[in-house]
């Protein structure tokens, strides 16, 4: 079958997307984490002397080595931060899930024109920029902040979340509250009403007709709310920076420290590619679970 | 022919074409299993039921029929519990059933989709039902296996719907809805899904099971030919009401109006003013011929008024030739159009003043004599009995 190039184009047109600007970044990080920290600029070493052709791509290649590997695995600061953030992350998720499903839920369960306003307020935030979120957040947390004025204006004791664990749960649960919710909506909003028709007439009472029928025919929209939120959450920032205070040990931090103050680009560069490494897991256990569901025409 | 449709009065027969034993309604002391009472359900300023009184008995078939949005389909949503009656009540067994969600209810229903649970496989979909009333699991099995045997899937048990055909997706459904042992079986626009070879059959099917179990079925269609087939007693519905209630064969035979007659099935209407009335025949002018057409008398209003003759395809005679002198109900046409089905050929005639009516005629042999064919000149005429007339 003969092709007309535009169509040539558009096949090739993502992998070319992912090549630019996925692959190719990738490999130079892959690159760096390869590399040796050097004082000079940029802060590593070796640099590839194109000047001498072949010989110098074959010299750089044979520089490059796994130490800062191994020197991962040798400190225990790396195994600790990559744990904490894996669990702030777990928690995080199951938190979403459980604040989203309902949101969700009640979303779908409203009338058509109602479903548009609350989708709109869903995705509202949005608009604005996630920093200025975040540090909204702090003006509301902080000791002299809005929470604890309100406490205080109906008399009760202060309360300090800034800086501790649980701010930093507050700030992903906002975050990433929207990224849980559309899926499970979009799947929930789709469900057939009349099964919830069906399970009642066979005698199931609503709430057993939720965990017998609704809810495992929207283990869909969990899965893919759940993954949506559990991996940028992982690599996450920006939260435990501003809310989470110094002692919050999580992995996004550490290669900010790394390639900032450290400046260890390579350190930096292997902590990126272990994490990503560690999220390729759940991404390919929810890329089969999909197949199997494609497969079996759910 | 003439010494059949005479002038002279003959032995009135009965209507139609079947006998049947099974009629509690005509019973005054048997108990209706379900009963309507004035039941009104509006939706905003639409009134989708109104005002309906029905009684339905133990063992019955009894089906809803009438054109979409005529209220047949929310008539069953009341008494399954899924909406609640503005007006009237419904009772169950001489129970009121006001205020009593759907998941108590002793009725079960084949939903129109089928509804099938599909992330449940076929066994399992007919367990939910049980699981609900917390039967021993041995109990459960055995039930679902009789069901399985009931309605021929055996093989499919662990099958998930997805990988059903139409066919027995529509099993499913149905022994998922009998599974309980329901006093009264709702079923929504049964066959509708299926086509027309397996929806024939499926309809025995349907009738055996029913005769089978004993169960009392209530069915909603618009298909009036799946309804005739299948049901003991026919509503027909028109906008919330209910607008003829009988036996199929008294529906087909004796439409209490224009609107039943034209619904169920094809029949010719003329608009017609009485002439005259002598027991037992009526005469009638028709625009469409000079000649005063006679029918029998039953409910005909007298002499002066406006009524309309309902006269169905299959009790005209068509022929090539001038009928014997003497006949009755003689109309002259020309052949408009021709409709061949195999077992019956429709005839569109176009009658003297452009009134098209129709014709049919049962191929009861292979081989014709003279074939009738487009724009040929033909006389139609039909029997004093084979009419009715309508007030309304």
């Amino acid at each position: 079958m003969k092709r007309k190039p535009g169509e040539r184009l558009a096949a090739i047109a993502p992998y070319l997307w992912l090549g630019l600007f996925f692959l190719f970044p990738f490999v130079l990080v892959l690159k760096l984490s390869l590399s040796d920290q050097a004082l000079a600029m940029p802060p590593y070493a070796p640099q590839i002397d194109w000047s001498a052709g072949l010989a110098g791509i074959k010299r750089f290649l044979d520089a490059l080595d796994f130490e800062t590997y191994a020197r991962l695995k040798s400190d225990d600061l790396y195994l600790v931060a990559y744990l904490s953030s894996l669990r702030f992350a777990a928690i995080g998720t199951i938190l979403c899930l459980l604040v989203g499903y309902p949101i969700a839920h009640g979303m779908a369960r409203c009338a058509p024109g109602r479903r548009n306003l609350l989708l709109l307020a869903v995705i509202l935030p949005f608009w604005t920029s996630f920093l200025i979120r975040v540090y909204a957040w702090v003006a509301i947390l902080k000791p002299e902040g809005l929470l604890n004025m309100a406490l205080e204006a109906v008399g009760l004791p202060g309360l300090s979340l800034l800086n501790t664990p649980v701010s930093v749960y507050i700030g992903l649960v906002y975050c990433y509250l929207p990224f849980m919710v559309l899926p499970i909506y979009a799947v929930l909003e789709r469900q057939d009403h009349s099964l919830l028709e069906a399970a009642a007439d066979l005698g199931s009472p609503p709430w057993k007709t939720f965990w017998q029928v609704t809810f495992p025919l929207s283990l869909p929209g969990v899965a893919a709310g759940a993954l949506l939120c559990f991996i940028p959450m992982v690599g996450e920032f920006v939260v435990p920076d501003l809310l989470g205070g110094a002692q919050t040990l999580m992995i996004g931090k550490t290669v900010w420290t790394e390639f900032f103050s450290n400046r260890d680009w390579p350190s930096a560069s292997a902590v990126a590619v272990v994490l990503l490494l560690t999220l390729v897991i759940p991404i390919v256990l929810y890329q089969r679970q999909q197949a199997k569901a494609l497969e079996t025409g759910q | 022919m003439n010494a059949k449709g005479g002038k002279a009065g003959r032995q009135r027969l009965n209507i139609g074409a079947v006998r049947s034993k099974f009629s509690p309604w005509t019973d005054p002391s048997a108990e209706p299993l379900v009963r309507f009472e004035g039941v009104v359900k509006r939706f905003d300023d639409h009134v989708a039921v109104n005002g309906v009184s029905l009684a339905i008995y133990p063992g019955e078939f009894f089906a809803l029929l009438g054109p979409s949005g005529c209220g047949k389909t929310t008539l069953m949503r009341l008494l399954a519990g899924f909406e609640t009656p503005d007006e009237g009540r419904i009772t169950l067994a001489g129970q009121d059933l006001a205020g009593q969600p759907p998941h108590r209810r002793p009725v079960n229903m084949m939903f129109q989709s089928y509804a099938l649970f599909p992330h449940l496989s076929v066994a399992q979909n007919i367990a939910f039902g049980l699981r609900q009333e917390n039967l021993p699991k041995g109990e459960i099995e055995a039930r679902v296996q009789q069901m399985l045997t009931l309605v021929k899937l055996e093989l499919l048990a662990r099958r998930k719907p997805h990988q059903l055909s139409g066919g027995q997706k529509q099993r499913v459904a149905l022994a998922r809805a009998l599974a309980k042992r329901p006093k009264m079986l709702l079923l929504d626009e049964p066959l509708g899904a299926l086509d027309k070879k397996l929806r024939e059959e499926t309809q025995f099917e349907l009738m055996d099971i029913q005769q089978e179990l004993n169960t009392t079925f209530l069915m909603v269609t618009h298909d009036q030919e799946e309804a005739m087939v299948l049901a003991d007693r026919i509503a027909v519905m028109r906008e919330g009401q209910i607008a003829q209630l009988g036996r199929p064969e008294e529906l087909y035979e004796a439409p209490a109006d224009r609107y039943v007659a034209e619904f169920l099935g094809d029949v010719n209407l003329f608009e017609a003013k009485v002439a005259k009335t002598a027991h037992p025949i009526a005469s009638i002018m028709v625009p469409e011929s000079d000649q005063a057409l006679e029918v029998w008398d039953d409910d005909c209003p007298t002499a002066g008024s406006t009524v309309w003759l309902a006269v169905r395809p299959e009790k005209m005679r068509i022929s090539l030739d001038p009928p014997a002198k003497g006949t009755v109900n003689v109309l002259a046409g020309e052949i408009w159009d021709i409709g061949y089905t195999g077992d019956w050929t429709n005839y569109v005639v176009e009658l003297a003043d452009g009134k098209l009516i129709r014709v049919a005629r049962a191929n009861a042999s292979r081989v014709v004599e003279r074939p009738i064919g487009w724009d040929d000149k033909v006389w139609v005429s039909f029997d004093p009995d084979a009419g009715v007339v309508l007030t309304r």
